[in-house]
Parts: C-alpha cells; structure tokens; sequence
C-alpha cells in the first residue's frame, strides 16, 4: 500500500498530564519528532528507558528537504529496526559525476571496495525518512508521542526541567531529568534559554526543483560546474523515489527568492537542462541560503541539543540530517546508562566533545566544498576554474575538485571515553572508530554486533568473561565464519584480538590479546567510571 | 624546508620564460594561466611545510585591504 506520508496529519489527544494533581515527571523528554528526535526517542527505548516525545506540528516534514542518506546512517537505522525500509523504498547509489561546462572531469566511487551490506548512499526523501522512524517508534510500547505539543518555557533546575507545554486546550506543564532538543535549525529551546548557534551565511542563493518526469539518467550524483544550460553558476541532480529527480540550481546571491520560484522562471531552467520536450511536472520549488554554524556546547546541563538545533551546514555533502542521527546514536546510549544509574551524569560530557568535535570537521569539510562551488572573490574563482581545467588532464587536480565532500562519520580520535592502543595494529579501527562491516557467510558483521558494548573477538572459540566483568555481549569470529578474511583485514585481526566496542558500534579499546581486567578498565573508562 | 637560495641554473631564461606565457593576455588570462601554475608546481612540491613556507612569504608585508564575502551569522 503506498502511503503518502507528507499529507499524514496526527490528532492532537489530550494526556492525563494536562489534568495531572502533580506535575507529571518524566526520566527523558526529546522535543521535536524530525529524523534526529525520531531517532534518539526510539534508540532510548529499545534500550527499556520510557520516553515522552514532543512536536508542537501535526505532520512529517513536506517538501524538499533531505534525500541523501549515509551508510553510517543507514547501519544506524539498521540497529534501530528500520535499515531494511530505507533502503528498498531508497534509489541506491554510489558514484558521483563531475562536468565542468559540457565535459565529464571526474567521477568518484563512494564505495570502491565490496564487503559492506549497506551502500555509500541511498536517495530518499526526508518524509519517507520520518514516516519509517514513525512507523518504528509507533511499534515501540515504551514511546509516547504527542503531537500539537509546543514546548513554550522551560525551567532547567539542578535537579530536574520543567517544561510548559502549549496545546490547543491549553497550557501544562511536566517534568524532566534530561530534556534532548530536537527542535531544528530555529530551536525554540535554544532561544528560550538566550543560547547561540554561530558561524557563517554564505552569500548565495539555490534553486531546488523536483520534478517528476520519466528520465534516463542513471542512478548516480551529477554536478556540474558552469554548464552551457545555466552559464556560470553551478547545477546538481539526484535521482529520488517514485520518479521525483532533484534539480539543485545556483542563483547566486543577487537573485530574487520569491521571483525565481515562479513556475514561469523555474520551468525553463529546467528544460533548459532536459531539452525542449521534456515532460515533467513541478513537485515542489524552494529557494533556500544557508550557513555554517554551531553552539559552542551542546550540553546544558539537563538539557542537551542536537541536530539542526546544534549545529547547521551547507547541503552540499549531506552532512545536515546524516550527522544529526549520529548525535542521536551517540547520546542515547549514554542518557540511558545515566538515567539507569549505570554511569555518572559526566558521561554525558563526552557527547559534547565528541559531537562538537564531529560538528567542526562536518563545518570544515562544508565550508571548504562551499568556498569552492561559490568562489568569494576574484582569485578563488581563478583557482576554482583552474582546478577544472586542469582536472581533464592531470590527475592531481580531480581530487582538488570539490563538489561537496559527502558526509563520513567521525572517528572520535581524542574522545575521553578511548584506551590508549597499548599493542601495534596497522588497521584503520583507531579507538574512536566507528566499526567496519565485513560479510560473515550469509550475514554481516554489524549485524551481529547488536547495541549494547560488545566484545569482539578473532579465535577459534570466545574466551570466558569472569564474572568480575559486567555482562557484556562477546561475538567471536572464527576463521571459519569470518571465511573470506575480509573482516580478520579489516580490522588488523590475528588469533586473540579482541575489540571493544561501544553501544554506538565505535571502537573504544583493542589488543593483541583478550585480558579481563584490561576489559575491565576500559569499561570503566568508556563509561565514564574511570 | 622552502630553498630561498638560488635554485635555478639560469635564471634570467626562467624569468624570460615566465613573462612570455603572459605576453598579450588580459588580465584575466593572465590570472588563469598563474593560478594553473601555482597549482602545477604546488602539487610537484608535495611537501605542505614547503608550500605553507611558500605561501607565508609570498603574504609577507600585504596589509588586506578587502573584504570576505560571507555575513557573521546568528541563530
Ligand atoms: C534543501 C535541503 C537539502 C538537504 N539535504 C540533505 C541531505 O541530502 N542529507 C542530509 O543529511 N541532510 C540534508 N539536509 C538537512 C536536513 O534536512 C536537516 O539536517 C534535518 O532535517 C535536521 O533534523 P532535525 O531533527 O535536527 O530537525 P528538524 O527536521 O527541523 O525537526 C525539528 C522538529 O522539531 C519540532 N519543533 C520545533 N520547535 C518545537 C517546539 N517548541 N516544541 C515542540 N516541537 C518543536 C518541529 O516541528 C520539527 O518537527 C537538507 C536540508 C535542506 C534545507
């Protein structure tokens, strides 16, 4: 049955809390259902936590907003129980197109090597996105939503948050231990509590139609930089689902926002491209600037942000909505163990350092790609065009060629929560690291993994944990199982390595050889015991 | 380590070279064809302490006198 998920409208119903004698209290609130409070609020309780979720609209998100989707993000939604949704209804790709006026300069395999269950990229759109999570977190006993909910005021005490909550019926109020706001690039959260995101607003304009039309255009991301269809300014397409196709126009900075959205100016920019009888209809026209800009902490004290509210980039390189599930994955975990009792409330310190720091390499990486699509003056733009020409012949300059670096997660190098490598490995699974997939016969290790810490280890049988180590989840690949090698390379492994890994599936400890206490103290330290 | 000495076996042929690929160039051109050198001779370089050297000096003494074209922003 096809659902269109961006005319679902939710009821507003009232909940006992509006006519509650007492405040009602709540372990953990996430304000705001878009794609990252969808996915915290599930992530938190298939960990058991109960979870309130607030969003003060009715509906998913419409229009174009979000199509690309990572891998990381998609292993991610895997362990929250909804890869498989993505990634059928998602057009899957992997290579990236690069024409400078009508020649082809480059193109770029985002996943060279074989071995991994999830591919570099699938387009979706942002409400099939939210519509899956929904679905999800509907499954789920354990996630109240309430929509037509709007967190008015808060109240962040020492010992709790009271949030006022706005409703058609009026007002009420709860209480939270932890409050998570999702609550976007505007966040009325963050402005409630006379809080900043800053950075840069670069000085352009982009165009973005969908259009839906029956094209042959393969599956693939296609840039082009000064094309004879659109002079001097620079074009993107993307396919979509349901045969939408995503036009991503430069206007530049001068251009009129409300008159370039006119069909009457958009459709010929979009012929111009296809060619003069091409049929296609308009499904949504936007015209959009942006900036690159973060808090300077996420964490304030109760209440702690993430997403857009956190942190902004540009499009280009998809790192806006993939880097907000990240948040999601990274901090779920840890307000788990903490509302369990299981870790100290300064474990949640190191979400802050660790998303912080994966936000300034997403705003390195953004602002780097936009200083090249949109040259600042007259010498960026020698270079830029330089770089171009170049690129046709010498190798060098292709990888100079910068249409948007598309979002990778971050390797949490100098997170608090790593043990220092105390043996010699070559691989690239640093701690830090978020974990590599390998195929094991029929299945795949992420799979395996699960989402709690989790013990990998290479040998012919698992070791015995005593019972001075918490319970932990032990995976033992064999050489049997790991038949092909592929996950014994990637991960530098011989007979006795052993991985520990984090909820999150990064690697925070490694060593030639397994060691209960060893196990111990980097548990301790990853917990934020140590 | 940047060579600031002389490297160059000949060096009043390199200049003359030099200013001829610029000969009835605009401006412009003129810049097209520099930027596409300093990119050729920065990637035979490779070493970026070298070209971070290179850049530093080639700054020296220029007081900016112009703008960037992105606003502070504020959310
Ligand atoms: C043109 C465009 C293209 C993009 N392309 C990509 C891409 O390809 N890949 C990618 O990864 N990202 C992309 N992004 C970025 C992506 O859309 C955002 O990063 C993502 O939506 C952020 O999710 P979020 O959950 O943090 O915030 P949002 O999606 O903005 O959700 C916030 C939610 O909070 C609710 N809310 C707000 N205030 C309150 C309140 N007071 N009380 C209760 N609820 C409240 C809102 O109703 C909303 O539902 C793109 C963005 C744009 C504009």
């Amino acid at each position: 049955m096809h659902i269109d998920y961006q005319l679902l409208r939710f009821e507003y119903q009232r909940s006992p809390d509006q006519s509650a004698a007492q405040v009602a209290h709540h372990p953990v609130v996430v304000v705001g259902a878009g794609p990252v409070g969808l996915a915290t609020a599930i992530d938190l309780a298939q960990s058991g936590l109960r979870v309130l979720l607030l969003d003060d609209d009715r509906c998913l998100s419409h229009g174009s907003r979000a199509i690309c989707f990572a891998k990381r993000t998609l292993e991610i939604f895997d362990r929250l129980g909804c890869g498989d949704r993505m990634v059928e209804k998602g057009v899957t790709w992997n290579l990236g197109r690069v024409f400078h006026r009508d020649e082809p300069v480059y193109s770029f395999d985002l996943l060279p090597e074989g071995g991994h269950h999830r591919p570099a990229f699938i387009n979706l759109q942002q409400y099939y996105v939210e519509g899956f999570l929904l679905d999800r977190a509907r499954s789920l006993p354990n996630i109240e939503i309430r929509w037509g909910n709007k967190v008015a005021a808060l109240d962040a005490r020492e010992d709790g948050v009271e949030l006022t909550v706005e409703t058609p019926e009026g007002d009420y109020r709860i209480l939270a231990d932890y409050v998570v706001a999702a609550d976007g690039a505007r966040s009325p959260i963050r402005r409630a509590m006379g809080l900043e995101s800053k950075g840069r607003t670069f000085r352009d304009r982009f165009l973005i139609a969908d259009v839906r039309m029956k094209a042959d255009f393969p599956a693939e991301r296609w840039f082009w930089f000064d094309p004879p269809f659109h002079p001097n300014q620079s074009v993107l397409l993307h396919s979509q689902p349901d045969g939408v196709w995503r036009i991503d126009f430069q206007l530049g900075w001068d251009a009129d926002p409300e008159e370039e959205k006119r069909p009457e100016r958009v459709i010929p920019r979009v012929r111009a491209l296809l060619g003069r009888d091409a049929e296609f209809e308009l499904e949504w026209v936007s015209v959009y600037t942006f900036s690159c800009l973060r808090m300077e902490r996420f964490r304030h004290g109760r209440v702690i942000f993430a997403g857009d509210a956190a942190h902004g980039v540009s499009p280009f390189g998809a790192r806006g909505a993939n880097s907000g599930i990240q948040d999601a994955e990274n901090l779920a975990w840890k307000l788990a163990l903490v509302l369990r009792g299981a870790a100290p409330d300064s474990l949640l310190d190191s979400y802050d350092a660790e998303r912080v720091a994966a936000a300034d390499e997403n705003i390195l990486n953004s602002t780097r790609s936009t200083d090249f699509i949109t040259p600042k003056n007259e010498s960026s733009r020698a270079f830029r065009d330089a770089v171009l020409e170049l690129a046709k012949d010498c190798a060098f300059a292709r990888r100079m060629v910068n249409s948007g670096r598309l979002s990778l997660p971050s390797t949490y190098r100098a997170s608090p929560l790593n043990t220092p490598d105390s043996d010699v490995f070559d691989a690239p699974m640093v701690p830090g690291a978020p974990a590599l997939d390998a195929p094991l016969g029929d299945d795949w290790l992420l799979r395996r993994l699960g989402g709690g810490f989790t013990l990998l280890h290479f040998g012919a049988s698992a070791p015995t944990m005593p019972e001075t180590v918490p319970a932990i989840r032990v995976v033992n690949l064999s050489t049997e199982e790991d038949a092909g090698g592929v996950a014994a390379a990637r991960y530098d492994a011989r007979p006795g390595t052993t991985y520990l890994l984090r909820p999150d599936q990064h690697v925070c400890a490694r060593w030639r050889r397994f060691d209960p206490q060893d196990v111990r103290a980097a548990l301790d330290r990853a917990t934020g015991r140590a | 380590m940047l060579n600031t000495e002389t490297n160059i076996a000949a060096p009043d042929e390199f200049y003359e070279a030099l200013l001829a690929i610029h000969q009835d160039l605009t401006p412009d051109q003129a810049r097209a064809v520099d930027a596409r050198l300093i990119l050729l001779l920065s990637n035979h370089i490779g070493d970026m302490a070298v070209l971070r050297q290179a850049m530093a000096r080639a700054r020296q003494g220029i007081e900016p006198a112009g703008h960037d074209a992105t606003i502070a922003a504020r959310a």
